[in-house]
Formats: structure tokens, sequence, C-alpha cells
């Protein structure tokens, strides 16, 4: 199992993990991120599928960036996620991944988390000028009054709107 | 952006986002010396949705409509990727009958993704015949998904636990002459391109890749195998009984855009063979139910609605408050047409849910168009981009 071959060789930098509905998952502390990587690389998880966030809006840590991997040769799937603090920002992965490249960006875009080391952080999918990261949990549903206001970002609806309230 | 130096000699050249060869609404910067492309910018988010932020605000079962608008030529399987997540969440497996369609209905789709894909892979390089040949096949694969789901392109055709309905009796004949006819089409389509002299010139060693820089990229899907990687989901990590299928993973080795080509037609051969063993399975199960008969999470029969005063209030209850969701969170892959289709659930209970999240295939794929034609001339940009079956609706979501 990787897990425990990380836990051997790198005591202390899984911070939790579990298996729901057999989705291997590890949560990894941020400053320990980078050699973790490097170890399941080396163990065959050379296929970064996906990276993406969460935004839990806890106290501690508000966001929880969630990374997807898969051994071509073995076929198991691993799920390394981090918490990060609000205006913290995460280790990019492009020099390792060129997938990461695109990947990054659009978590960037959509929840405003800086990737530290990667070589063109700009928006993907919203415009340049966009207010806000739309896949926060504080940014509305309808995305505010972005066309009809002078004022750009300061007529966000108080509260998100939900279509089924 | 990056932006090259204003005195140089560099010609821009806007590619897009309305142009005949990017399908969808793509918009690529080429910066050109000569012919020549130096760099390639691919901008897209022209066709963003907010389709993740949306599913947060619906029900599990309302998202699926906007599941068929990711993959607009294959949206069946868009539908059986998202419910197939939602029931690992659930921890529920569909009935053998309605496993059985899902397998038919997703290689219909894969078969029509292929066709379009190769068609306008053609049409944009100037092979406009083949294109004419295979869209009369597609056109019976749409007649098809009308029998099944009441709609030909949007068919929102799955339900959690199963499927909107059974198969009317007129589908097999219909699904039995397409098995005839298509073979041949695929046939003539091959006499028209593969050993076409002109398509080989515009397609062989265009967009090749080495099988460890496609694994880098993120690449899955046929693009993924014509570089020589033999990774299908469907034989490597069977979902829907596929082990049980008798079909063959074609395999490239230059991963250029004929090797990309030469898989899908193969793979649509491979469809084929599925469809009839579905066929001929189907009928050895004779009648049964499509859907789970537990009303706490698909809804009951509208006979019993009607009549029945506890399926009534199962009704109500479903539609007023959704499925009761376990805690907890999912990571499903199915392989549509294109690739690896992910859908990445996060479940805090509640009838939505918490952040849903989708791995679109052609995202990571396009993301490499830049090492895929620098140096090269414009028509290979187009030919490149036909191969990579860049489809705008899941690439921007």
């Amino acid at each position: 199992m990787v897990i425990e071959r990380i836990e051997a060789q790198l005591p202390g930098a899984i911070l939790e993990h579990h298996a729901f509905r057999g989705d291997e998952t590890i949560i990894v502390a941020g400053a320990r991120f980078l050699e973790v990587v490097d170890l399941i690389f080396g163990e065959g998880y050379q296929l970064l599928l996906d990276v993406t966030a969460v935004d839990l809006e806890t106290p501690e840590y508000r966001f929880e960036v969630v990374y997807h991997w898969l051994n071509l040769a073995s076929q198991a799937r691993l799920r390394i996620k981090v918490p990060l603090a609000e205006g913290a920002a995460q280790p990019s992965l492009v020099s390792r991944f060129k997938s990461a490249d695109w990947a990054e960006r659009e978590v960037y875009d959509l929840f405003g988390i800086p990737f530290e080391g990667h070589p063109n952080l700009t928006r993907l999918l919203m415009w340049e000028d966009f207010p806000g990261h739309p896949l926060r949990k504080d940014f509305p549903l309808d995305g505010g009054d972005l066309f009809c206001s002078q004022d750009i970002g300061a007529s966000f609806a108080p509260e998100a709107r939900s279509l089924n309230a | 952006m990056e932006t090259t130096a204003k005195n140089s000699d560099r010609m821009i050249v806007n590619m897009g986002p309305s142009h005949p060869v990017t399908h969808g609404t793509l918009h690529i910067v080429l910066e050109l010396e000569g012919e020549i492309i130096v760099k390639a910018t691919p901008n897209i988010g022209y066709l963003h949705r907010g389709v993740e932020k949306l599913g947060e605000h619906l029900t599990y079962q309302q998202f699926i409509p906007l599941t068929d608008r990711l993959n607009y030529c294959s949206s069946l399987m868009n539908n059986v990727g998202y419910t197939m997540a939602v029931e690992k969440l659930l921890d529920i497996q569909d009935p053998p009958r309605s496993r059985v369609l899902r397998v038919l209905c997703s290689e219909l789709a894969r078969i029509g993704d292929h066709l379009v894909c190769i068609g306008i892979n053609a049409v944009d390089i100037g092979a406009f015949t083949a294109f004419l040949y295979l869209f009369r096949e597609r056109e019976t694969i749409y007649d098809l998904f009308e029998m099944m789901a009441g709609q030909r392109l949007h068919s929102s055709f799955t339900r959690i636990g199963g499927l909107f309905r059974d198969i009317p009796p007129e589908f097999e004949p219909l699904c039995g002459q397409f098995l005839e006819s298509c073979p041949r089409t695929v046939d003539e389509m091959e006499s028209l391109l593969t050993h076409n002299p002109i398509w080989a010139d515009r397609t062989k060693g265009v967009g090749s890749i080495a099988p460890d820089n496609a694994v880098n990229w993120g690449y899955t899907g046929p693009c993924l195998r014509a570089a020589g990687v033999p990774q299908d989901l469907r034989k490597a990590q069977p979902y829907l009984d596929y082990e049980t299928y008798a079909f063959d993973i074609p395999v490239g080795t230059t991963g250029d855009v004929y090797d990309r080509y030469l898989v899908r037609t193969e793979e649509i051969r491979q469809s084929l063979r599925i469809i009839r063993q579905c066929l001929d399975r189907l009928k050895q199960l004779g009648p049964g139910p499509v859907i789970i008969e537990d009303y706490k999470i698909a809804l009951p029969p509208k006979e019993k609605v009607y009549t029945r005063m506890e399926s009534l209030i199962h009704h109500f209850k479903l539609i007023m408050h959704g499925i009761e969701m376990p805690v907890g969170e999912v990571y499903s892959a199915t392989e549509a047409a294109n690739g690896e289709l992910g859908f990445y659930l996060v479940s805090h209970g509640g009838k939505s849910p918490y952040r849903i999240h989708v791995r679109p295939p052609c995202y990571p794929i396009f993301s490499s168009f830049d090492e895929q034609v620098r140096g090269r001339i414009i028509a290979d940009a187009v030919s490149v981009l036909g191969g990579m079956n860049i489809i705008a609706g899941e690439l921007d979501r």
C-alpha cells in the first residue's frame, strides 16, 4: 500500500487518511506536499488527472486543494488533499506535471488560490478583469449585478440566491 | 497572455472565437513567422456557463440535464458517467437490464462522437465527402436516441438508480439495420481516407507525441491510446460489467493525427461488436425493471402515485427534499469518447452536492496545443485541432 510506504518514509506527512467507497484519500500538510508528490511519482502515480479545490468555509483553514492521481501500471487511484488558509499559496506542480498548468490556472481563476512557481498564473475561464472568484461559497449564484452597474463588484447580492429556496 | 515585443516581425493571427474550424467557440492566438507557428495561445472560456456553481444549488437529479451540455456530441455517455458517480456515493447498483442498456447507449454515443470527430477532421482538411457519408450514420444514431430518450441531442436519459424508461419495441429493428449499414459506411470512409495520399500527407507525423509525454500532459482516451498507451477504463477498471463483453482496445504507435484517426475508426468497429452483444443480452434478460424500486432514491411509477398514499408521499418527499445523501466524497470515472470523464462529488448531506467538479477529457489534451503545433504551419494546427476532438461545452463547462 502506498499510504504505508509514505508513512514509513515521510513520517508525519500524512495528517489523516480514509477510503470512503474505496477512494484512497490522504490529507497532507502543505509544507510536506512536494516531498509526498516526489515519493508517489516514484511509486508510479504519474498521471495527474485533475486539480481542483473545495471552499470549506472553516475558520482554521478555508480551502482544500484536491489532487487526483492515477497509477497506470497498477490502475490504483490516489486522492491527495491539502488544507490551505485563505490568502496562502500552494506550491505549483507544473515543473513535474504539465497537466497541472491549466488545472492550477482554473483553480486560481475560480477560487483565487495562488500557486507558487506557476509560470503563467492568469485567469483561464473568466475574463481578466472579472471581479471575484465564482466558485467561492460567498460569491452569489447570479454573479451579482455585473453588467448593469457602474461600480462593479460593490453591488453583489448580499446572499447567494438559491434555485431551490 | 504573454505578448510579443511590438517591433518584432511576427504576425498575430486570431483563429476563432468564431471560425469554421473551431467547432464551438474557441479562440487561439497564433504568432507566426512567415507561415511557421512560433507560439499558439489558446484562450478558452467563451462557453463557460458555471456548471459547477449551478450544481451546488441544484439537487442531484436536477444536475443530469446539465451533463447533456458538457460533451453535446455524446450526451448519453455524460448522463451515464454522472449517475454512476451519484450511485457510487449512495453505494447502490442499478438493475441488470438498465446496466445493459447503459452500455448500449454509451457505445452508440461513442460511435456518434467518433463519427463526428473523424468527419469534422476530414472536412477541415478539405475531404468533404467522408463527412457526408458519416453523418448519414450519425442521423440513425440520433433517431435511436430519440426512440430511447425522446430527445436527439440533450437526452437526459439516465436517472439515479437506473434509466428514465425502457427502449420501445421499434428500437431493435432500427438498431439491427444500423449494425448492418454502419460497418459498410466505415469501410466506405476508410476507402476514402485511409489510403488517400492527401489525407496521409496532412495527418501523418502531425501532432505526434511520445507516450510518457502524453501521460505527463494528462492525455486519456483515443489520443493517449494513439500514442501507444493501452489505457481504456472499460478494460482497466471495468464498470457496468464491461469485463463480460468481448472487445479489443486499438493502440497506435506515434500518436499523430493519422493514428488518432485509425484508433477512432477501430473503436467504432469494436463498439459495434459490443452493441451486438448488448442486443443479445437484452433478448436473454427479457423484460424487467430499468430503475431500482427504492422510492427513497427513485420516483415511484406514476400510476402508484395517483392511487396510493405512500407512493404519493414518496414522490412529494423526493421532489421537495431530494435524496438523503451520505456525507462523503467520491471520484467516479468512465471512459467517454474523448477519454476519462470524471465526476468529483463532495456531499455534506442535504439535497444538493457541496461541491461538484467535472474532469473533462479534452481539457488537459487541449492544454498541450501549443507544444503540438509549435514550429509547424497553420494548416497543421487545423488538423491537430480536429484530431484532438475539442468539444467547447465540456472544455469550458
